[in-house]
């Protein structure tokens, strides 16, 4: 049986949903779950409280110099744990952080990486996992041919489900070189209070069929009924319409949502690229050869200035 | 300044994803390949900063014979020249050994490449050849500018940015808005035939995975259309049938 770490990620003070996921995952792998936490912005009970979902002990490294996701740093002090551990398989979010710290733990423990992970591995004979490429296009199934495995899980590949109780939280004494801070960072411009794309459960979208950012707010109108994230397509944010981190596709964020809801946008390959892993995708176009009519689950054609207002008074009534 | 810019040959985004031999290999049939898209970024802000403070740009794949009009195109775009280290690229620790193997007596300042190629997405090559040569990585990086001997940039984190420096050398896994795609002009194009391009055998043979199978994704079923003058109905199908509301 595995002995499985989980690097889980916090923001505002609460650990990320996508490294509830990360939890979950191993869980569902069997063998025995420790967590590793970074930081002093997360309490202690909150981390007591991953035992629901499966860990049955935290490493916490309650250190302000921690605080920061410095990617050296983090990944020495998560070889460290491992090693310490006995841990063979490592488990993470993919993520901005997860990303680049897995890659050095990697090198660091000689272990095998797979990112991008959609399911459970097959250890019925080797160890074999499904991951999403081509943008979520297609999947490869690879096998691990390393005795130590590292699986960074994309977002919602998932489910978070409670099993269990608490965690004990024990402090982990990190000791990262000084030569892993030589990067610093200096400043971190956050959007606080919105639901962030990269993880939201419900994504409303507008493209350049919305002619400008003023009529911006049914879209933002839509998603605050919803309880959802706004996302754009590329045009929208290079024309400073809305800010670059909304713009989904290829080039930009991949979303994959339950409900993503697509208004004006035409659906170009590169832009769904971005959201073709989405459990349900809705189209609002007033052009019913628009192509991202094929990619939707439920369809209108009409006019975005008529149908939005409608539909979203739909929808407060519908609560 | 001395840049590296590692670049994927990959498909052209648009193209049809199809496998053959039993799934287990990319059908090339009908296929443009092209400079990965994000690699492309990094190799315009590399351009960027040759022009704004001199130096050299090399290119390098690792890759077979058929990526190099791919290295030739970024040949155009300006880099000086170009390296093919002569194998197939089975996974990113393979792909990761080759670049800092070729990197690590070549005295660079800088090393770009794409936060990830696009057809595996995996990501994870520039963390990798940062820790083997024992120097920073930082991706996804969306803008760079060196001073002195210091490197400014800002990385994306989820819903924000993160503002950091640090010292030359190290890796960056570069993504827009870091520089304007650049388009060869025909003066690049010509003088991009007789840079040099070395093609250099490959130094290891490391990997962590093994390809089993490849695999499409279930056929969509088709769209439900609602009328415009009927959103109630999408109300009650998103909410009783899809249940995500
Ligand atoms: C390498 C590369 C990478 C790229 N990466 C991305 C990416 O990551 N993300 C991305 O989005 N794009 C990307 N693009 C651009 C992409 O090809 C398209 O140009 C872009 O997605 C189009 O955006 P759009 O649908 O908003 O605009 P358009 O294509 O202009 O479509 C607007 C749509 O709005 C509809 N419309 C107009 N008025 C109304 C109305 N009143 N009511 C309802 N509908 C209306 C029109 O019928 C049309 O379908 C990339 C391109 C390249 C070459």
């Amino acid at each position: 049986m595995s002995s499985i770490l989980v690097f889980v990620e916090s923001a505002e003070g609460a650990v990320k949903k996508t490294s509830l996921e990360a939890v979950c995952y191993a869980k569902g792998m069997g063998g025995d779950v420790t967590v590793i936490a970074f930081g002093n912005e997360v309490s202690e009970s909150e981390l007591s409280d991953l035992g629901k979902y499966g860990a049955s002990k935290v490493l916490h490294v309650n250190d302000e110099k921690y605080n920061k996701g410095v990617i050296q740093a983090y990944a020495s002090v998560i070889a460290d744990a491992m090693e310490k551990e006995g841990a063979d398989v490592l488990v993470l979010a993919n993520s901005s952080l997860g990303n680049p710290v897995s890659a050095r733990v990697a090198v660091k423990v000689d272990a095998s990486l797979v990112s991008n992970v959609t399911e459970l591995p097959d250890t019925s004979a080797g160890f074999k996992v499904k991951r999403s490429i081509y943008t979520g296009k297609a999947f490869a199934n690879v096998d691990l041919t390393k005795d130590k495995k590292i699986l960074a899980i994309k977002k919602n590949a998932a489910e978070v489900k409670e099993v269990g109780g608490s965690a004990t939280v024990e402090p982990f004494a990190a000791s990262a070189p000084d030569g892993d801070f030589s990067t610093n960072i200096t400043k971190t411009e956050k959007a606080t209070g919105e639901i962030l794309l990269p993880e939201a459960e419900l994504v409303v979208s507008g493209g350049r069929g919305l002619k400008g950012p003023e009529n911006w707010g049914m879209i933002e109108e839509l998603a605050k009924t919803l309880g959802a994230a706004t996302g754009c397509s590329k045009p929208v944010s290079d024309m400073d319409w809305r800010p670059h981190h909304e713009h989904v596709g290829q080039t930009g964020v991949k979303v994959s949502p339950q409900l993503y809801i697509a208004v004006g946008i035409s659906g170009a390959i590169q832009h769904l690229a971005g959201v073709n892993s989405s459990k349900n995708i809705v189209v609002i176009n007033k052009d019913p050869e628009a192509p991202f009519f094929k990619a939707a689950d439920y369809g209108i054609v009409g006019d975005a200035f008529e149908v939005v207002p409608k539909l979203t008074e739909a929808l407060k009534a519908a609560k | 300044m001395k840049i590296l810019v590692c670049i994927t040959h990959v498909p052209d985004t648009t193209s049809r994803i199809a496998f053959t031999d039993g799934d287990t290999k990319f059908d090339t049939n009908g296929v443009q390949f092209i400079i990965g898209p994000y690699d492309d970024y990094a190799l315009a802000r590399a351009v960027e900063l040759k022009e704004q403070s001199g130096g050299s740009i090399t290119v390098l794949n690792v890759g077979g014979a058929e990526s190099e009009p791919t290295i030739r195109k970024a040949l155009a775009i300006g880099a000086d020249d170009a390296i093919r280290v002569n194998a197939e690229p089975t996974d990113s620790l393979f792909v990761a050994a080759e670049i800092a193997n070729v990197a690590k007596d070549g005295g660079y300042d800088l090393i770009l490449m794409g936060r990830e190629s696009i057809d595996f997405n995996g990501g994870m090559v520039h963390g990798m050849v940062g820790e083997i040569l024992g120097i920073p990585s930082i991706s996804p990086v969306m803008t760079l500018d060196i001073e002195g001997d210091t490197a400014k940039m800002s990385r994306e984190i989820e819903g924000g940015k993160e503002y950091l420096e640090v010292k030359m050398p190290f890796v960056a896994g570069c993504q827009e808005p870091i520089a304007e795609w650049k388009i060869p002009n025909m003066r690049g194009i010509m003088s991009a035939r007789t840079k040099p391009l070395n093609v250099v055998e490959p130094s290891s043979n490391q990997s962590g995975t093994k390809l089993e199978k490849y695999e499409m994704p279930p056929a969509k079923g088709a769209v439900k259309m609602i009328d415009a003058d009927n959103v109630g109905e999408l109300v009650s199908l998103l909410k009783n049938e899809a249940k995500v509301i």
